[in-house]
């Protein structure tokens, strides 16, 4: 995204240009250009754009992409930590 | 079917002011089903949204003057990019909705146009699998679905990515203040009570100020100014803002009569709870990773829990408490 870039290495996004079909979906779902088509397939281009949304992922058609996705906002991870160790009350949290 | 209009008046300006500001929030639906905006045959388009009142008035304004279904999933009155997340904006939802207006019977085509931020929730080659309709990602933000439709439905590079600029950081903020005031009242309150029997009256307002004022520089100040402090760590663009802070405070509190200890403790403190505060907006933006934000907690959440130890040890040595 021009003029805001998040920490650097941290992304968990794992590409397979094996198994890519180059349906071109991955691409087109993507809000910061991560992937784009070249030669019929999709190429991994700006992996610390990555903001872990999954978008790509839940549509590929052949699993060629994993990433560990989720809640990324502090106050609900911690949360679900306060939850995993019995302290949180359930459904808290201003966000929607 | 609902015909539904696409001028939205005082009253709607009047309840998006008040959910930007925290007031009323959950009861800010629509309920879920198909709409027709204008007077669509079975040959116009199906857009489909959440039934956030605030996303459906922004999609229909957008619409203004078209024939257009409008589909809008049970997202239990939460945004498109925050129900994908969750996955009520998800596969589901969309086969289920698509069901149960029987869709097919409604149009003559097969396609839907979905906002690429609900990509996050939506598979879809498993839509297309499940009620035969193919899943077309038109754009982030509505107000581009006109030139989407008129365009031929091609996706221009700007209509796919995303903005994150002043207005749009401005407009987060007065919801994370009132968020903020569960904890920053009665935090507030204590210190003034504190301050006020140890040392005083103006002590008492001295440290109510700077509790509050580090709260602002790291829910308000740091968010505003994003893309100008130094560092891509929002912990460590907190600090920065809560550093600022002190520092003015120290200026305009007269710091140099508080002793050594009690500016220490500030320098520790006041950066900290700024830094947290910040680390919390990571939640607003459209462009943190979840890795990241573990990251930045697990190494920066320890050391504000130690900054403000010490600050708490230094006030003690200091006198003020």
């Amino acid at each position: 995204m021009r003029g805001f870039h998040y920490l650097k290495n941290v992304v968990t996004l794992q590409f397979d240009s094996e198994k890519c079909v180059g349906c071109g979906l991955c691409p087109r779902v993507c809000p910061h250009r991560v992937f784009s088509m070249e030669g019929g397939k999709a190429v991994l281009m700006e992996k610390d754009d990555c903001m872990e949304c999954g978008a790509c992922a839940l549509n590929c058609p052949v699993k060629a992409i994993r990433v560990d996705a989720g809640v990324g906002c502090a106050s609900g991870m911690i949360n679900e930590w306060l939850q995993e160790h019995g302290l949180g009350r359930k459904g808290s949290g201003g966000c929607g | 079917m609902a015909r539904i209009t696409t001028v939205t008046g005082w009253n709607e300006r009047l309840g998006a002011w008040k959910v930007r500001w925290g007031i009323g929030r959950n009861d800010f639906i629509v309920p879920p089903g198909l709409y027709a905006i204008g007077q669509p045959k079975p040959d116009d388009p199906v857009v489909v949204t959440a039934n956030y009142q605030m996303t459906f008035d922004i999609v229909r304004r957008a619409l203004d003057g078209r024939n257009v279904w409008l589909l809008v999933l049970e997202t239990y009155g939460i945004n498109v990019w925050c129900a994908a997340g969750k996955g009520t904006f998800g596969t589901g939802e969309v086969v289920r909705r698509v069901t149960s207006t029987r869709l097919a019977e409604v149009v003559s085509h097969r396609r839907l146009i979905l906002p690429i931020l609900g990509a996050a929730g939506v598979s879809a080659p498993q839509v297309a699998a499940r009620c035969g309709f193919s899943v077309n990602y038109a754009a982030i933000r509505a107000a581009d679905l006109p030139a989407y439709l008129d365009g031929g439905m091609i996706t221009t590079r700007q209509m796919g990515e995303l903005t994150f600029s002043l207005h749009e950081r401005l407009v987060l903020i007065p919801v994370e203040l009132v968020l903020a005031m569960k904890w920053l009242l009665p935090a507030a309150a204590v210190l003034f009570l504190v301050g006020a029997i140890t040392g005083g009256m103006p002590a008492g307002i001295t440290m109510a100020l700077a509790l509050t004022g580090a709260a602002l520089a790291g829910i308000a100040a740091a968010p505003l100014l994003l893309p100008w402090l130094p560092s891509r760590s929002f912990a460590l663009k907190g600090a920065c803002t809560g550093l600022a802070w002190s520092i003015a405070l120290h200026l305009m509190a007269k710091g140099g009569s508080w002793g050594l200890p009690v500016n220490l403790a500030a320098l520790l403190a006041l950066p900290a709870v700024s830094a947290y505060c910040t680390l919390s907006f990571t939640g607003c933006t459209p462009f943190t990773s979840r890795s990241g934000v573990k990251k930045e907690m697990r190494l920066g959440l320890p050391l504000m829990a130690v900054s403000i130890f010490l600050a708490g040890i230094l006030l003690i040595i200091g006198g003020i408490v």
